[in-house]
């Protein structure tokens, strides 16, 4: 998902194990993913087969794949996939695994089967060097998320960005990793960035998979940047990562005090990230932020459920509330006039606001 | 006399209007854009140069909205570029100032705009489904062999519309041509539509919107008077048409260019007439091999010269050109 895919090669290349990533997703991994997977599935489902079946082409011979329980229905895709897959007539070994609420145990045996020989320690450091991978990554996200909106050579701005991915995905140590995310930060600093002007602030809301992955989002982080648009986003994949697999053991977590945020507007744990994302609402409008665009993909139940919340947030706190399904479209062009007129919309509130405010 | 251009290429319809420094429209055209923008742009500009006199007018800024906003604005030089939803409130908003809820029905999007104080705040615009425009309505009239311009008012002379169920564009198709096997009224089958239309919009697009007076409906869909009866009796409410519903895209592209001519820059782009209709632009795509995105990117060019290209995710060929029109602000 995202830039992860960085963080995931360089765990997986300590192991004793070839790994094979699955390319990039494009036009023919949701088209092979929408052939095979069921049609009222979401997006994650078909655009997963489709990952599969690209590195089963390659050659791959296990499947790693997350799991889950709970009211989402993601929980039991691993075994819908490989339904899927097996029907397809591949053979393969999958590893599913599921996260460590029901108990450490399967979490430690999967990693020793996937492992081989290696040993706790050399595990640990390898985690941590990934660990370190996945950071910098999120620093560099952070700093164009930042950067983009202010800056006046917005194209070259984007070229830092992923040239600077592509360095911390070639560094060999962790010192190299975080020189390439910080070099990278400066030069965007140094691109003629406008620090007088004030942008924007949208929060972006919604599902996991929709918002750390740009190719079933149609980029929407770069385009609002390039709109001049600053952007947060509600997920990030260490605080995820932090969280859910690993208890909140490597940094404060600040999911309680979200999740606190979105009572009274949603008091139950409907699944995925419902109560996250209408907590986040709540949070961003405190924060005095602009506007909020909630995505997810067609047919996500807790998103829908968290939907059918937002208008009275949007309501109560005085913040707009615009939002976004993503499905197996290939034009961008209705995207880009919602996205446009959001914008334009909340730019006029603003100068109208603030045109009262001088009179 | 000074006076700006709006254009606004839509799917189905190509819109100009010309007004004056207060806002009074001098000319208003309407088109079919038969899949052709380009050449839609250069019959319209052509046109206009027939009907009034050119020379007494000089065209001081120019806007450019719709599906085909960018392609307008790149053939013309438009100051400003902006999104069907802006051009639409400010359109209705200029002309009834307290308006609080915009209804627009195009060939192929809907949409519900709702104001406060002449300032959009919310607005909807229908999704995946195309039951809830004017295309459908065309469909049908030339299934039942109506011409669409006679469909609004044979529907409004129904004396009992029938049950259609408009969840479904294909779906209220075969209701309806069972209605007819049925040997229903023609009149009565029309105003049945109108309904289902107005039904879908209400619930998909009006979905969770509070609807308040003053309303506006505007679109080419607004000549159909079936459609304005069935709003009415659906909502309980008062809807008001613009003299110039048909063309309010075009109206607000011109009334922008207007506010960004007088407020922020104060010369024009506008590539002026005898350019745009004399000139043989050509448009080609291809599949960039750069990344594995295979982006579809498109240029457009009028001779040798290249004047644009669109469509790839990483801006690399769209930044290739240094546009003179860089300054051109695209919201």
């Amino acid at each position: 998902m995202g830039n992860s895919y960085i963080a995931f090669k360089a765990l997986l290349k300590g192991l004793d194990l070839e790994v094979i990533l699955p390319p990039p997703i494009t036009q023919r991994t949701l088209a092979l993913g929408s052939k095979y997977a069921p049609e009222c599935a979401c997006l994650p489902l078909k655009t997963n087969v489709g990952n599969f079946i690209e590195a089963l082409e390659l050659g791959a011979d296990t499947i790693v794949m997350a799991g889950g329980w709970g009211p989402c229905r993601f929980g039991y895709y691993a075994q819908i996939q490989r339904g899927i897959l097996e029907d397809l007539g591949y053979s393969f070994n999958m590893v599913v695994f599921e996260p460590p609420d029901t108990g450490f145990d399967d979490l430690i045996e999967q990693a020793r089967f996937l492992g081989g020989g290696i040993r706790f320690k050399e595990a640990l450091s390898l985690f941590k060097f990934a660990w370190n991978k996945l950071i910098a990554c999120e620093k560099l996200e952070k700093a164009i998320e930042f950067y983009l909106p202010r800056s006046e050579e917005k194209e070259q701005a984007l070229a830092v960005y992923r040239q600077g991915l592509q360095a911390i995905d070639m560094a060999e140590s962790r010192e190299e990793v975080h020189f390439c995310a910080d070099q990278s930060i400066q030069r965007l600093k140094n691109l003629s960035c406008r620090n007088d002007i004030q942008p924007l602030k949208i929060g972006l809301l919604g599902e996991i998979f929709t918002i750390l992955e740009p190719g079933t989002n149609y980029y929407i982080c770069e385009t609002l940047g390039l709109l001049g648009v600053e952007v947060k986003r509600s997920i990030y994949l260490t605080d995820w990562i932090n969280d859910h697999l690993l208890a909140g053991l490597v940094k404060k977590s600040r999911r309680k005090k979200i999740i606190k945020r979105a009572r009274p507007y949603i008091n139950y744990w409907v699944g995925g990230h419902g109560r996250e994302t209408v907590g986040y609402a709540v949070e961003y409008a405190r924060r005095g932020y602009d506007g909020l665009i909630q995505i997810g993909p067609l047919t996500c139940m807790p998103e829908i459920v968290a939907q059918t919340v937002l208008p009275r947030v949007s309501e109560d706190k005085g913040i707009p509330v615009m939002t976004l399904w993503f499905d197996e479209q290939s034009s961008a062009a209705g995207i880009q006039t919602r996205l446009e007129a959001f914008i334009d919309m909340l730019q006029r509130q603003k100068s109208s606001y603030s045109r009262e405010v001088e009179a | 006399m000074n006076c700006y251009l709006g254009i606004d290429i839509g799917s189905v319809s190509s819109n100009f209007v010309l007004i004056d420094e207060k806002g009074r429209v001098l000319l208003d055209l309407y088109m079919r854009t038969h899949g052709n923008p380009i050449r839609a742009v250069q019959e319209g500009l052509a046109l206009l140069q027939e009907k009034v006199d050119v020379k007494e007018l000089v065209i001081s800024g120019v806007g450019t909205t719709g599906s085909g906003r960018y392609l307008a604005a790149v053939l013309t030089g438009a100051d400003v570029v902006k999104n069907e939803i802006t051009a639409h409130a400010v359109a209705a908003a200029f002309y009834y100032p307290h308006v609080r809820t915009v209804i627009e029905i195009g060939g192929q999007d809907s949409k519900m705009i709702l104001l406060k104080n002449g300032i959009v705040y919310d607005f909807a615009m229908n999704t995946v489904c195309a039951a809830g425009t004017g295309s459908f309505l065309d469909q049908q009239a030339a299934r039942l062999q109506i011409p669409i311009e006679q469909f609004g008012g044979l529907a409004a002379h129904a004396q009992q519309p029938v049950r259609i169920a408009g969840r479904c564009g294909v779906f209220a198709e075969s209701d309806m041509i069972h209605k007819q096997q049925m040997g229903y009224p023609t009149e009565d089958i029309l105003m049945g539509l109108c309904e289902a239309l107005v039904r879908n919009y209400l619930n998909n697009v009006g979905k969770g919107k509070k609807i308040e007076e003053p309303i506006v409906f505007q679109g080419g869909v607004a000549a159909n008077q079936g459609l304005h009866q069935a709003f009415e009796r659906n909502l309980g409410m008062k809807i008001n048409i613009p003299p110039y519903y048909a063309v309010m895209g075009a109206m607000g592209a011109a009334l922008l260019a207007r506010e960004h001519i007088e407020n922020v820059r104060h010369s024009t782009q506008f590539k002026g007439f005898d350019f745009i209709v004399d000139s043989d632009f050509q448009t080609q795509s291809f599949e960039c091999k750069s990344c594995p995105n295979l982006c579809e990117v498109v240029s457009i060019r009028c001779g040798d010269q290249i004047l644009a290209y669109w469509g790839d995710r990483c801006k690399r060929w769209e930044s290739s050109i240094k546009m003179k029109h860089s300054r051109l602000k695209v919201i």
